[in-house]
């Protein structure tokens, strides 16, 4: 394990304090009906966004999930954008089109959010497959959840990229529940790893909830991939502290287990072992908090989508 | 009689079948311990235990094609899909297996189910829950296709569509799914498929929809009525096998024809409806047919109120027509 510098430490932090406080203020703006349809809380999933990105170059590319706002933030998509986007704003990641699963931003080579669950793998594939073919040395991380794993798509992609040996980091964040059902319910093989390791390539678990240990993983994996190295897969094991959506009474799970995973809350964690004090939690706290209203008040002030665009941006548009 | 909303109705529907018929499973994501992400089949699991409401992972080819199996082997499997707009990664079972079983076996093999499905928008759901993809599955031979705009009618067709010997999509109409309360009968009845109703008569335009545009076209039909244009609604219930009959028969008789749907325009079921009514009452039309449509791009977020075709579309449509 890397020596874990104060001033990473506190980049750490801070990252995953904006997602956090991101989110909670977009469960305000929900309630508010000032964010509407789905929402899906990555609340206590932070550290693997906030893990992974800063171990990425700014020419990697991301394909993520529907639960992105994290995976958005921390790749540097500008908080503004999100948030907009989340509103439905024109000036939003997506010009308001597909609100809080469908953030896409090309000049951090974010490939989107996807409420397809699954939908991205066999495209991350092919983004570095392209990148082979063209001899870049780019890596694509690729995003999904344990329930992706039940789906076609992340085992044709897995076969695929390690036939090929292609360039891509697959990254599952197992919360242990795809929606409402438990892996032990929906997995044959629980053990994630030894599923992705009989595609043949390496595969290894990590805490998900400790964003140094994350951060770590994704060095190494990331440092054999751009090696030629061929594709790798990590298990961050998580758990999300909310609601599946913001229509899930939670009928499959306890309180007490919720309440033992909160426990280990990935910010706490990385502020105690900083060893942070009161003041300076707050003093980063209202720095987050100064930016997430300003996000907010970016978000109020933007327009909708004029509707004379709306036929806009379709392939094979129709005649007149 | 008991007030019931959709949802209710079609868990009543549900209920009733498995209670009558061992051989009907209910299989899909969350369907079970969670009772369904609209709450459809809430309290099924408890009732009829894991072997007849089976909680299923992510995996919607895995879904139907099981399904097709149990069927095969006699069986009447109701899988679920979470949303119509997750239906994809199942499409090649639907029409490459389920569609053609019957017809590839020489008829030797029925193959009989119901995939009950949430579909359309208005819940600012976004590009991937919300769309409309019934005309994908008519255009495939061998699939009937159902979509109830009220709750009465979702329980006769769930009911009435378990019991046929065909495959049946049963696409449920989620905008309405607790909006849509009246009056539902208690026990067994069936709406027989592919029988379209007139929820509305009138002499001046036909109106032809379903789902939950049907209300939709009463708003506007209400508005048009003030400008003294009487219009007709005729809710089609099953879209597949079309009713062509009670169109062609309300086409006779207002010489005016309007059809709205929710997906996408070019190749919608609307398409399919004016040419038939073309070919079957070309003499009778006053006025060119006209379909109100969503628009022929993907669902949107943020124009989700223009690119569904609500009352505010349809109204002057309809008195065009009438004027033409």
């Amino acid at each position: 394990m890397s020596e874990l510098t104060r001033e990473r430490g506190l980049r750490l932090l801070r990252e995953m304090l904006r997602i956090r406080r991101f989110e909670e203020r977009c469960a305000e703006l929900y309630q508010a009906e000032k964010i509407r349809g789905f929402l899906h809380l990555y609340i206590g999933e932070e550290a693997i966004a906030a893990g992974v990105m800063p171990e990425l170059l700014p020419d990697d590319a991301v394909v993520a999930t529907y639960r992105e706002h994290g995976h958005a933030l921390a790749r540097g998509v500008a908080m503004n954008a999100v948030m907009a986007e989340m509103y439905g704003k024109w000036e939003g990641a997506s010009r308001g089109r597909g609100g809080s699963m469908h953030i896409f931003d090309a000049a951090t080579r974010f490939y989107g959010g996807n409420a397809i669950v699954g939908g991205g793998l066999p495209l991350a594939v092919g983004l570095a497959l392209a990148d082979a073919l063209q001899k870049q040395s780019r890596v694509t991380a690729c995003f999904f959840g344990d329930g992706a794993v039940a789906e076609g798509e992340f085992h044709e992609s897995l076969n695929l990229a390690a036939l090929w040996k292609l360039p891509v980091l697959f990254l599952c964040e197992n919360n242990l529940y795809a929606m409402g059902t438990a892996l032990e319910r929906a997995q044959s093989q629980v053990d994630l790893v030894a599923k992705a390791a009989s595609y043949a390539l390496p595969a290894a678990r990590v805490d998900g909830m400790d964003v140094v240990d994350v951060g770590d993983a994704t060095r190494s994996a990331v440092a054999a991939i751009r090696r030629g190295e061929g594709p790798r897969f990590l298990e961050l094991v998580t758990y999300r502290f909310r609601a599946h959506s913001m229509f899930d009474a939670e009928l499959y799970r306890t309180k007490s287990e919720v309440a033992t995973w909160r426990a280990r809350d990935p910010i706490a964690l990385l502020r105690a072992r900083l060893d942070l004090g009161e003041a300076a939690m707050a003093a980063l706290d209202a720095e987050v908090v100064s930016e997430v209203d300003a996000s907010v008040a970016f978000a109020e002030a933007g327009s909708w989508e004029p509707v004379e665009r709306l036929t806009t941006d379709v392939y094979a548009r129709r005649p007149p | 009689m008991a007030q019931m909303n959709m949802v209710q109705a079609i868990n009543d529907a549900l209920r009733l079948e498995m209670k009558r018929d061992d051989r009907v499973v209910v299989l899909g994501e969350d369907v079970g311990k969670v009772g369904g992400v609209f709450r459809v089949t809430a309290g099924l699991y408890d009732e009829f235990g894991e072997e007849r409401v089976i909680d299923t992972p992510l995996s919607e080819g895995g879904i139907i094609g099981t399904a097709i199996g149990m069927a095969l082997y006699g069986l009447v499997p109701v899988p679920e899909i979470q949303f119509a707009d997750f239906i994809f990664p199942a499409y090649d079972q639907i029409v490459s297996e389920l569609a053609k079983y019957r017809y590839r076996s020489g008829g030797e093999y029925p193959c009989k189910m119901v995939i009950r499905t949430p579909v359309g928008g208005g819940i600012r759901g976004g590009h991937y829950h919300s769309q409309s993809p019934e005309a994908q599955f008519i255009h495939v031979a061998g699939l009937k296709v159902v979509c109830p705009s009220n709750a009465a009618d979702a329980k006769g067709l769930l009911l009435a569509a378990i019991r046929d010997p065909d495959p049946v999509l049963f696409f449920e109409p989620k905008r309405v799914y607790r909006a849509a309360k009246g009056e539902v009968p208690e026990g067994d009845y069936t709406v027989p498929l592919g029988q379209a109703k007139v929820v509305r008569p009138g002499k001046d335009v036909t109106i032809v929809t379903w789902g939950a545009m049907v209300y939709e076209a009463l708003d506007a039909a209400n508005k048009a009525s003030v400008e003294g244009v009487e219009c007709e609604i005729v809710d089609l219930r099953t879209l597949w096998p079309l009713d062509i009959d009670s169109v062609v028969g309300s086409v006779k008789k207002t010489g005016r024809l309007v059809v709205v749907h929710e997906a996408p325009r070019s190749c919608g079921l609307g398409g399919e409806i004016v040419a038939l009514v073309n070919e079957k009452a070309f003499l009778h039309l006053e006025a060119p047919p006209v379909r109100v449509t969503g628009f022929d791009t993907p669902f949107p977020y943020t124009l989700e109120m223009e690119y569904l075709p609500l009352a505010h579309r349809i109204l002057p449509a309809v008195l065009a027509t009438a004027k033409y």
